[in-house]
């Protein structure tokens, strides 16, 4: 290929790469915006940042059904998996800056670079979602990571969140360069950085399996970085509880879900054995390599470890911290299936998890609005005082509990269906593991409710409390999809089912 | 309606919350006859269900079913057949009841009526139910609103004497924990079965319990006799923390003791029957094979006799007269547990007339615990003593109840439990007679208790404390008459009962006796 070539290649990959280009040109924007408006005006950012994010909705929208195709030279791909990440990070951002809009924490601060950074970070959420290549995928994960030490920390005059910022910047540092590791081994095998070459590399020679091994596993340092997996979790319950919480929200959704992105496309179509997957409901992994099995272990792992640590927590923050490790757990058992259901139940459950997970953060705003506090005994009686927060909350809580009539039932129920369809012993044996944790979550979740609805608040404190109609628009918009996905979630997953397996198409 | 009336009976009480909710909170009884149209009405579909069902067939009448989601086979499968229509009759009844038995709550009343009406919804979906995705879901709904009925409107957080924590709060969490528990195992086994039966007509997997029961759509690990005795388990444990059954019965003295009465009743009277029945339409004709594993089935009589002779030696030492009625549902539930175990026709029939029976009695006695714990605010059986004097109606509606309750003849439970005594005793599959002839020995047990009991609360001496105990009052009796009335009949004259059931019981039997044991199948 000559030069002129790739450059109208490059050049033609540009019609496809619009929603990036339009968040890249909010971002120079912004910073312009924020130059320019005075500073009792920042708040205007928060508008133009969400007119952006906006156009670039539209702009993914065009790319509905448009098929996958690679661009860049396969450095980054855009197909149907993309496109329900995408979706899922635009509107992950666009529910962060409605809270941070809301948050008292943020009130009175400087907001125009916080916008820029959300938008920022949006950008490498869909390089994540839509990189083929190891580079884009390093670079696009690096980009994401440094965007969250910023923003983690943004609250500079409060301890503990410059504290979290520096443990998030110090295992992100750490479990880049162990990933970097893990990726020139690979390079070192198969001479190549192209996750389809990979693939057909691998299958063709029979790679030393010790090496390969090694190098997956190192490279699983970054990703379980990214998804909070145990033994990479350290950082999450710190940072989640010293990040302003809209940032604690975005970041137990957004990032999380753009590392399952990288991590579904990288393993299942780097690390299968060819010819098993495509016309295929499920396939099966490079021989030699049981990778599915140690992700089993890491999913029993994460779900046991941050479920059992959240029973022992009084902030609420740090709890759904905990909790949104265990989720992570549960997330991976979809990925540990290798079947086209795995896949899907993995991407529905990232849905519900969007909605339920940011739910709980909502009303954790709202409380702190309320109360200054975000200790479960400040909660106590507060159903009496507010009770539409409190009531959201039992839905979300219900929900991630995985209770029916909501979403994170079917969202559970998907991922043991997909476990016992493949139904070797091992799925058996994580899926009662899974059960086992849905009992254990029950519990500290409940203390939340016997909190707000059992217990009657100490000293005088009786009085009703006036929740502003913002919050009750927000908390609506996730409670109406929680409650109806929970009864109905047809549309939603076939359309998961049907787009799923496109991470195949380019192999 | 003739085609709709199982959705409706299910979903008016839903329909009630929504007429509930934009009342303003203030008109406290507008909520409560809301709640009383809408269970009444409920309650006479089910009277109109009971006079149109046809009792000659072991069809699944009244059947309604639509797609729910395609792509997973999910249907929304209603029918009943001569199971399930007792049951509904009982849940439409209580639930109606114990509207009226609420009416003295004044604690969030809107709350309590709106979560009141959700459990309506989900105990009778779970006994109209026949998709198996379905019932999980109505079985699951159910667990919701009762967490918080028991944890917000049962007896406020307390430390006891030894500094264990007590009270409703306590009791709901442990309450959701087991059911939980038994719950998510019944997930997966319902899961196994999803992937390993195939529907007949369009060779899909399915959920429809109907294919379910036909043993040639098994195939895959459902030919493996372990698998089978594994998910059968798997099955009873998650149903036998309902019942529940000895060593899962724990939560029910704490949960029963602390929720308020009407959901005490609701509890003892609806949801523990919910484990049995959840065996008989579930485990028998779906796992045949399993259910006549001789292991199996002699563990069942066995944990039914612990169940009968435990509850009783329980209740027999309970100073509290909620606790001991508690106990002596463990107790009772154990007669059902026998009753199945022996699978003779005999014996099924009574496991279900006793559990419509014990339905029926024991919400009497929790309603009767209510009514003196409204008046005195205690239970403590020693505290009173002489209250005939003072109450003779209230004397002589408890009097049906414990006689009921010790199975005296006349009274319905004494057939029930007559039934299912003879019928284990009677079984050709098993040698049940020595657990059969110790069981016995619960009735004694029974009748001990209930008469000591009611010597030390109504005979002797009135308490002079209670001089001005105000005699029971007519909303109380109109909760109670009508069970009263069912008692009586149904202890002269069964049959009514006894023909709505035993010709879908009588061919459950014959279905599973026409399969041999697992040994014997020949299945690898």
């Amino acid at each position: 290929m000559d030069y002129s070539t790739i450059i109208q290649h490059n050049i033609g990959s540009l019609s496809y790469f619009v929603p990036e280009l339009i968040l890249t040109g909010v971002i120079l924007v912004l910073i312009i915006a924020d130059l320019l408006l005075k500073s009792e005006r920042s708040a205007w950012t928060s508008v133009i940042a969400l007119a952006g994010l906006l156009a670039a909705f539209v702009a993914v929208l065009g790319q509905y059904q448009m098929g996958s195709r690679t661009i860049f030279s396969d450095m980054l791909v855009v197909d149907p998996f993309a496109f329900f990440f995408k979706i899922l990070f635009l509107a992950s951002s666009v529910f962060a800056i409605f809270l941070s809009i809301g948050s008292v924490e943020l009130s009175g601060r400087p907001v125009g670079e916080y916008f820029t950074l959300i938008v920022a970070l949006t950008l490498g959420m869909f390089l994540m979602a839509s990189a083929t290549n190891l580079l884009t995928i390093f670079i696009s994960i690096e980009m994401v990571s440094v965007v969250s030490f910023i923003l983690a920390t943004y609250l500079k005059t409060r301890r503990r969140s410059s504290e979290a910022g520096l443990k998030y910047a110090i295992y992100g540092a750490f479990s880049s360069g162990l990933m970097l590791y893990g990726m020139s081994l690979i390079y070192g095998l198969t001479g190549t950085f192209n996750i389809y070459e990979i693939s057909r590399i691998l299958n063709s020679t029979s790679p030393e399996p010790l090496t390969l091994f090694i190098a997956v596993l190192l490279m699983l340092a970054g990703f379980g970085y990214k998804i909070s997996a145990v033994p990479f979790h350290f950082w999450a319950p710190d940072v989640y509880e010293g990040a302003p919480t809209p940032i604690t929200a975005l970041l137990s959704v957004g990032p999380k879900a753009a590392g399952f992105a990288v991590l579904l496309r990288f393993f299942n179509v780097s690390l299968i054995e060819s010819g098993t997957n495509g016309d295929s409901e499920a396939w099966f992994a490079l021989s030699g390599l049981n990778w599915p099995q140690l992700l089993a272990m890491i999913s029993a792992a994460t779900m046991t470890l941050g479920n059992l640590i959240a029973i022992m927590q009084n902030n609420v923050k740090r709890l759904l911290a905990y909790s949104s490790i265990a989720h992570a757990g549960y997330a991976l058992m979809g990925v540990v299936v290798l079947s086209e259901l795995g896949v899907s139940a993995t991407l529905f459950y990232l849905t519900v998890y969007y909605l339920m997970n940011l739910g709980a953060f909502l009303v954790v705003i709202i409380n702190q609005d309320l109360l200054r506090s975000e200790s479960i005994n400040d909660y106590k009686g507060l159903a009496w005082r507010a009770p539409i927060p409190a009531v959201a909350m039992g839905v979300f809580l219900f929900s991630l509990t995985g209770l029916p009539p909501t979403g994170g039932f079917v969202g559970k129920f998907y991922l043991f269906a997909s476990l016992v369809q493949r139904g070797e012993s091992f799925h058996y044996f994580l899926a009662v593991i899974g059960i086992i944790n849905s009992v254990i979550s029950l519990y500290y979740y409940a203390r939340i409710l016997k909190a707000m609805f059992f217990e009657s608040s100490e000293g005088q404190t009786t009085s009703k409390i006036a929740v502003s109609p913002y919050y009750v628009v927000l908390l609506s918009v996730l409670v109406i999809p929680t409650l109806v996905l929970g009864v109905y979630w047809r549309w939603l997953f076939d359309f998961l089912r049907n787009h799923s397996a496109s991470i195949f198409n380019m192999l | 309606m003739e085609n709709h009336v199982l959705t409706l009976i299910t979903f008016l009480p839903i329909a009630g919350i929504l007429f509930i909710l934009p009342v303003p909170k203030e008109n406290k009884n507008v909520i409560r006859i809301i709640a009383a149209v809408f269970t009444g009405l409920q309650l006479l579909l089910a009277v109109w269900l009971f006079l149109n069902f046809d009792r000659g067939t072991t069809a699944i009448q009244f059947r309604e079913q639509y797609q729910w989601i395609p792509s997973f086979n999910i249907e929304y499968f209603m029918g009943i057949d001569g199971l399930s229509v007792p049951m509904v009759l009982l849940t439409a009844l209580l639930s109606f009841l114990c509207i009226f038995a609420s009416w003295g709550i004044d604690k969030g009343v809107k709350g309590y009526f709106a979560m009141f009406l959700l459990l309506d919804t989900g105990m009778m979906g779970v006994f109209c139910a026949l998709d198996f995705f379905l019932f999980y879901i109505f079985w699951e709904v159910m667990l919701l609103p009762m967490y918080f009925l028991i944890g917000i409107w049962g007896s406020p957080s307390r430390k006891d004497e030894d500094g264990m924590v007590r009270g409703g709060p306590y009791a709901a969490i442990k309450f959701f924990l087991y059911t939980l528990f038994g719950s998510v195992l019944m997930l997966l086994a319902m899961l196994v079965f999803y992937f390993n039966v195939t529907d007949p007509v369009t060779g899909g997997h399915t959920f429809n319990m109907l294919h379910m029961m036909d043993q040639n759509n098994h195939g895959g690990l459902l030919n493996v006799f372990n698998i089978r005795l594994l998910i059968y388990v798997a099955l009873f444990i998650g149903f036998a923390i309902k019942v529940p059954v000895f060593p899962f019965h724990t939560w029910l003295p704490d949960a029963h003791v602390e929720a308020p009465t009407a959901i005490s009743v609701i509890l003892a009277g609806v949801l523990l029957k919910m484990g049995t029945y959840g065996m008989l339409r579930i485990s028998f004709p779906m796992l045949p094979d399993a259910m006549k594993y001789e292991y199996f089935a002699y563990g069942m009589a066995i944990l039914g006799l612990i169940n009968i002779v435990y509850g009783a030696l329980c209740a027999m030492a309970q100073k509290d007269l909620k606790k001991l009625v508690a106990y002596s549902s463990i107790s009772h539930m154990g007669i059902v547990l026998l009753g199945m175990s022996g699978l003779t026709s005999l014996g099924m029939n009574g496991a279900v007339m006793q559990m419509f029976n014990h339905g029926t009695g024991t919400a009497m006695l929790f309603l009767l615990v209510g009514v003196i714990y409204d008046r005195a605010h205690h239970r403590q059986i020693d505290g009173f003593g002489g209250l005939a004097v003072r109450m003779p109606i209230y004397a002589a509606v408890v009097s049906v109840a414990f006689f009921a309750g010790l199975g005296l003849p006349g009274l319905s439970s004494f057939i029930s439990e007559a039934f299912s005594f003879l019928g284990a005793f009677g079984s050709t599959l098993f040698n049940l007679k020595a657990i059969t002839i110790v069981s016995t020995l619960g009735i004694v047990l029974t009748a001990g208790y209930f008469l000591w009991t009611f010597q030390r609360m109504f005979l002797g001496q009135l308490n002079p404390k209670y001089a001005e105990l105000p005699e029971i009052n007519g909303r109380e009796l109109f909760t109670l008459i009508p069970l009263a009335v069912i008692i009586i009949i149904l202890g002269v004259y069964p049959a009514p009962l006894l023909n709505l059931i035993k010709v879908s019981l009588n061919n459950l039997v014959e279905v599973v006796a026409a399969t041999g044991t697992g040994s014997l199948l020949g299945l690898q």
